[in-house]
């Protein structure tokens, strides 16, 4: 079963910005128990761009596509049995990088 | 056999039964929706068939073999629309069933499935007197007052997170086991305190259907899990506050405070069940396992009920327990109900002063200020009393409380 793990930050409580070292070595781990499909962090919101080309042609434009307090900061792919696992690994997740995790499964 | 028998059968079964039959199902199939579903079919069908056929020797086997059938009807059905269908799920269908014990495990498996810390609180009390209960979609709305079409889409929202989320069905671990059980306790608590303190216009003061329902998924959680001291304590806790509801509401339909109530009219059945757990708790705690908060409520509870004469209550011991329950949990509203042991011990004055420091927590809660009324009536300040009562009328929700404190406000001088 894979879950995709999105690392949620707080635009007016952003977690530290020391993590890193600890991401690495909880990305250690991951990969050897099994449970890493993939991981990345994510450059700002500002850095986004919304595409949509449902009309007649494609309409480009800056920014995320919701402006929120809260935004995705970085994603993981787990595998992992059963929820139950991957919550687990959330609860470790969250205090690794200092931040809220939303557990979601893949279909 | 006569239809009255057959019914009265169909009814037992379903009361013992059902959450065994679900809760194999789901094993076996591993989906609650399909259990669910043929379980209510296998009950359906016993209604039409009982009375003609008459009542099998054993009820539970003949339920659990139907529903099993009527599960892989759905499951062939399915399949033949959807060849992606795993056939796998077809193999063990005729399978015999399985022995007691882990059947029972099922139940426990269920119950732990439905209240899921993954799952709205709301969503696990929904699943859990639906999956477990038996309680029907309409039966659950009423009591809770909502609209059969919302709770409907709750359950069914729930069922299907379970599904795409694979919420396991299974026991938890050992270290995982305390939390978890405390989370379905909760579950429980929160539907025995929904029909005890049952809140809501045109509801009843208590509606018994619901604390009928909590104390008996309460023992079904003690059956299998025997040594967990908090499932004894709620359960204790349940029994002994049971055990005085027909006192604690009058003919005319307002609260009967414990000081008032007569003590004859309690149940003296729950109330002897309800020490001996009490007991059977100390006993554990005097060998070095520390109670938890159910069971400290339990305690404080059996201590009351063992008065005959509010003057006999050993309000020493009552506090004494409120101060092992503070430094456990060490909510205001713990504050507030300490405050009323302090009241007997100490007097109104101090214990007044003591309620007054939780205002800034429990200002929007009418107990907080049906406890300040009393207090300033019994020091004599009406004026101040009468506002403490207003304000705890407004806030209050129970009929029964409300008709109470009215009645105290207006005796005022």
């Amino acid at each position: 079963m894979r879950y995709l793990v999105s690392v949620i930050d707080d635009k007016s409580n952003p977690g530290s910005t020391d993590r890193g070292p600890a991401i690495s070595e909880f990305n250690e781990r991951l990969i050897a128990e099994g449970h890493w499909v993939f991981a990345g962090g994510l450059a700002g919101t500002d850095t986004a761009t919304v595409v949509d080309n449902r009309g007649e042609r494609a309409v480009f434009t800056d920014g995320p596509f919701v402006e929120s307090k809260e935004y995705l900061a970085g994603v993981w792919v787990w595998e992992a049995p059963d929820l139950d696992v991957a919550l687990e690994l959330a609860a470790e997740a969250s205090k690794v990088c200092d931040r809220k995790i939303e557990v979601r499964p893949f279909l | 056999m006569n239809d009255a028998d057959a019914r009265e059968a169909v009814t037992r079964a379903h009361r013992e039964e059902w959450a065994r039959v679900v809760a194999t199902l789901a094993r076996r199939f591993g989906d609650l929706d399909i259990a669910e579903e043929a379980a209510a079919e296998a009950f359906a069908a016993a209604v039409r068939r009982w009375p003609a056929d008459g009542v099998p020797p054993s009820p539970g086997a003949w339920l659990t073999t139907t529903a099993g059938r009527k599960a892989i009807d759905r499951l062939r059905r399915e399949s033949r629309r959807d060849d992606k269908h795993k056939e796998a799920q077809l193999v063990y269908g005729d399978a015999p069933p399985e022995p007691a014990g882990v059947i029972d495990d099922d139940r426990l498996r269920l119950i732990f499935t439905c209240c899921h810390p993954a799952l709205a609180m709301e969503a696990r009390v929904a699943l859990t007197l639906r999956m477990v209960g038996g309680l029907t979609v309409p039966e659950i709305a009423r009591a809770f007052l909502v609209r059969e079409t919302a709770l409907e889409r709750r359950i069914t929202r729930a069922k299907a997170k379970i599904k795409a989320a694979r919420i396991p069905y299974r026991v938890p671990s050992a270290e995982d086991l305390p939390e978890r059980v405390s989370g379905v306790l909760a579950v429980l608590y929160l539907v025995f305190n929904e029909g005890y303190l049952a809140t809501g216009p045109g509801a009843g003061p208590v509606r018994q259907d619901l604390t009928a329902e909590a104390i008996r998924l309460t023992r079904l959680t003690r059956a299998l899990l025997p040594d967990d001291g908090e499932v004894a304590g709620l359960l204790a806790l349940m029994l002994l506050t049971e055990a005085r509801r027909t006192a604690r509401v009058s003919a005319g339909g307002e609260l009967v405070t414990l000081a008032e109530q007569d003590r004859g009219a309690w149940d003296a059945a729950l109330i002897a069940e309800g020490h001996r757990l009490v007991r059977e708790r100390l006993a554990a705690a005097a060998a070095g396992t520390p109670p938890g908060r159910y069971q400290i409520l339990a305690a404080i509870n059996a201590v009351h009920t063992s008065a005959r004469d509010i003057r006999d209550t050993d309000w020493s011991q009552i506090l004494a327990l409120y101060d092992q329950l503070a430094r456990l949990d060490p909510a205001p509203i713990v504050a507030l109900n300490r405050a009323v042991a302090v009241a007997e011990l100490d007097g109104p004055q101090v214990a007044l002063a003591e309620v007054d420091r939780l205002q800034d927590s429990l200002a929007g809660y009418h107990a907080y200020h049906a406890t300040r009324a009393d207090l300033l009536r019994r020091l004599g300040l009406s004026r101040q009393a009468r506002a403490a009562y207003d304000r705890a009328i407004e806030l209050a929700g129970n009929t029964a409380e409300t008709a109470y404190l009215t009645r105290r406000r207006d005796q005022l001088r």
